[in-house]
């Protein structure tokens, strides 16, 4: 059996404290994905089994993902070093309640999904493996919410990249290879400029281990170039995440694969950047942070309005989403340049947010299309009149995406505004607000255009010959796009009416993240020296 | 590929590499060597025997689709790491048995069925490859 406990020198090398059940809660949802994506791989030939196990294993997986945060909610950040090697030399995974707060919306995010595709994958995209590509998706993006290990947060990266590129080609168009070849080369310049960074930094603090890093960095401020390596990390997960100047993967491939990839993508890949552009400059090297705070700024008021302005001028109602995710992710950096815990909570809230919603508006979108309005803002559909319940659905969306009240894109905005007024930037407030402005104009619209004006006969007539010419041909809405749809907007809604919780937690979260005590006890015992 | 020379070779050629892919497998532990290394091998040894006899003979060879070889591999890998949750260790560490059959010591560990997984891996995600690219020159 395992070495004996009793060896005195074994308690310098080793975990020995027992782990209890509750603490696999930290690995779990990574290894169940990266389980059952392997089940999934060996029955792809099975077409209907395979969202049946899918759907229960991401039901299980949104389980988890809650248990885990109610763990790190009632007793702080929970550690579990791999191999029970002790840190930093063992792999840790370490949650505190950002990590476990964007788990638990990205499982929620992936079910949906799941779901949704029930009715948009087809055999052959099932049997290309889009249900083994979701999990392996999943087990990439719980991974990097829930790991303590910059490396391995690499890793994670790496399976995120992979399998959204299996995602990204599925069904094999043109369109879609041109895409996804787009998409890919500039996202491996991301990770490639990620890993020199990470290799820069071993070589600076000699440790891997995130909390390890942050209680060396202090010290090595003023003999290490912890500016440079900032800077580099900054970059590389602005590309990840969209950021304005390196942002133009995203327009060129997100309307490019099926309509429930596309969600899945705009709920989860960027929110992936922005999460570790918060673990870095928030957690590791806030000072440095500080000092590229006006940089960061100019980067999301530019990011916001480019996604604005882009979101205005476009005509297929895919792209213009596309430009929306840019704009959010130009808001939540706002958030990361003001920095302190009040814009932290901030940002936090609005990437909560806007992995729902950014995921149902393209599965509005999707349905929209589906029941024969097409993508095209030049073609009038008349779906407010055939399908008066599916607009005001899409049209609550929108009204959350803008940042409008009673939904949840009002207050992480509210929060943001007034944190920037607290800290003097008025610009940056002005921008905000601005971009609000524009998200409303950009998206009323495509409700005015695609769903308002009532479909033009003749134009219908020529473009889909063989469909009754008045009206819509009205076809069944497929139950398992509606469903996820409104639960989406239902909990957009319910926390734009309840918003306590999630506000209490997010500030929770960013005060945890700005002074990281708890993370480091977590994974080093108080007081012990290095 | 038409060629007696290579049909009358390839399968004693084959079933070595095959026999020491396992054996570089297994060494792996402390020396060089370990489940990509033998995985590449066994890939290379099923590569040949496509190019003698063609795909479908190592297709059917093989029993099962490359892929879900790779996934019996991957669960195999990630069910070694939860073992550790009976003994209230943390996950993915190793964890040893040495059962005596017929007076000699055999020691079993998570972290070589770890190591088979990883093998099953590279061994069905790369065959899959090469199989597909071959079929390609076939056709």
């Amino acid at each position: 059996m395992a070495v004996s406990a009793s060896s005195p020198v074994l308690s310098e090398a080793l975990v020995l404290a027992p782990v209890t059940a509750l603490d696999w809660l930290v690995i779990a949802p990574v290894a169940w994905c990266i389980g059952i994506g392997a089940v999934l791989m060996m029955v792809r030939h099975r077409g209907m089994l395979q969202p049946l196990i899918a759907i229960a294993a991401l039901t299980v997986l949104v389980c988890l993902d809650a248990m885990l945060l109610w763990h790190v909610s009632q007793g702080g950040p929970v550690t579990m070093v791999m191999g029970r090697w002790l840190p930093p030399f063992g792999i840790a995974f370490t949650v505190d309640l950002t990590g476990a707060l964007f788990a638990l919306a990205a499982a929620v995010v992936a079910l949906a999904g799941a779901v949704a595709a029930m009715a948009d994958i087809d055999a052959s995209g099932r049997r290309y493996g889009f249900y083994p590509f979701l999990m392996l998706l999943m087990a990439g993006a719980s991974g990097a919410f829930l790991t303590g290990d910059i490396f391995n947060l690499y890793v994670w990266f790496e399976v995120l990249l992979i399998s959204s590129f299996g995602l990204l080609v599925l069904g094999s168009r043109s369109a879609q290879i041109d895409g996804a070849v787009k998409y890919g080369f500039l996202n491996l310049v991301a990770t490639t400029l990620f890993l020199v960074a990470t290799g820069y930094l071993y070589g600076i603090f000699g440790t891997l281990n995130m909390a390890d890093i942050a209680r060396k960095a202090p010290g090595l401020r003023d003999t290490a170039p912890l500016m440079t390596l900032t800077a580099l990390y900054l970059l590389a997960f602005s590309m990840k995440a969209a950021a304005f100047p390196v942002n133009f993967w995203l327009p060129a491939s997100y309307h490019t694969p099926r309509i429930v990839v596309s969600a899945l993508f705009a709920g989860l890949l960027t929110k992936v950047g922005i999460y570790a552009l918060i673990r870095v400059s928030i957690l590791l090297f806030p000072v440095e942070r500080e000092i590229l705070g006006p940089v960061l700024a100019l980067v999301a008021i530019l990011t916001m309005l480019t996604g604005g302005l882009g979101a205005l001028a476009q005509t297929d109602s895919r792209r213009l989403l596309g430009y929306l995710v840019i704009s959010g992710i130009g808001s939540m950096l706002a958030g990361i340049a003001i920095g302190g815990p009040d814009a932290i909570a901030g940002t936090l809230f609005y990437a909560l947010h806007s992995m729902l919603v950014m995921t149902a508006l393209y599965l509005a979108i999707g349905l929209a299309a589906r029941l024969g309005a097409g993508f095209s803002l030049a073609v009038p559909s008349g779906l407010y009149r055939d399908h008066a319940a599916l607009a005001f659905l899409t049209l609550a969306l929108f009204f959350s995406v803008s940042g409008l009240p009673p939904f949840s894109g009002f207050w992480p905005k509210v929060m943001l505004v007034k944190a920037a007024l607290d800290a003097g930037a008025v610009w940056l407030a002005g921008a905000l607000l601005l971009t609000g402005f524009l998200t409303m104009i950009a998206t009323g619209r495509l409700f005015l255009l695609s769903y308002w004006r009532p479909r033009d006969e003749r134009t219908a007539g020529a473009g889909q010959a063989g469909l009754p010419v008045s009206g819509l041909p009205v076809r069944r809405l497929p139950i398992t796009i509606v469903a996820p749809l409104v639960v989406l907007t239902a909990l957009s809604l319910l926390i734009g009416l309840f918003p306590e919780t999630l506000l209490a937690l997010a500030r929770q979260a960013a005060l945890a993240l700005t002074t990281p005590t708890a993370y480091l006890d977590s994974v080093f015992a108080p007081g012990s020296l290095q | 590929m038409k060629s007696l020379i290579l049909r009358t070779a390839a399968p004693p050629i084959v079933s070595l590499m095959v026999l020491f892919s396992i054996f570089v497998l297994l060494r792996g532990h402390n020396e060089p060597g370990g489940g990509f290394i033998g995985g590449l091998i066994a890939v290379a040894a099923l590569s040949i025997y496509g190019i003698a006899f063609g795909v479908e003979t190592v297709r059917r060879a093989i029993v099962f689709h490359p892929l879900a070889i790779a996934g019996a591999g991957l669960l195999l890998s990630t069910l070694s790491g939860f073992l550790s949750a009976i003994f209230h260790v943390p996950f993915m560490t190793g964890l040893w048995i040495t059962p005596v059959v017929l007076g000699v010591e055999i020691p079993l560990s998570t972290v070589m069925s770890f190591d088979i997984g990883v093998y099953l891996v590279v061994v069905g995600a790369v065959t899959s490859i090469a199989l597909s690219l071959e079929e390609r020159e076939d056709s």
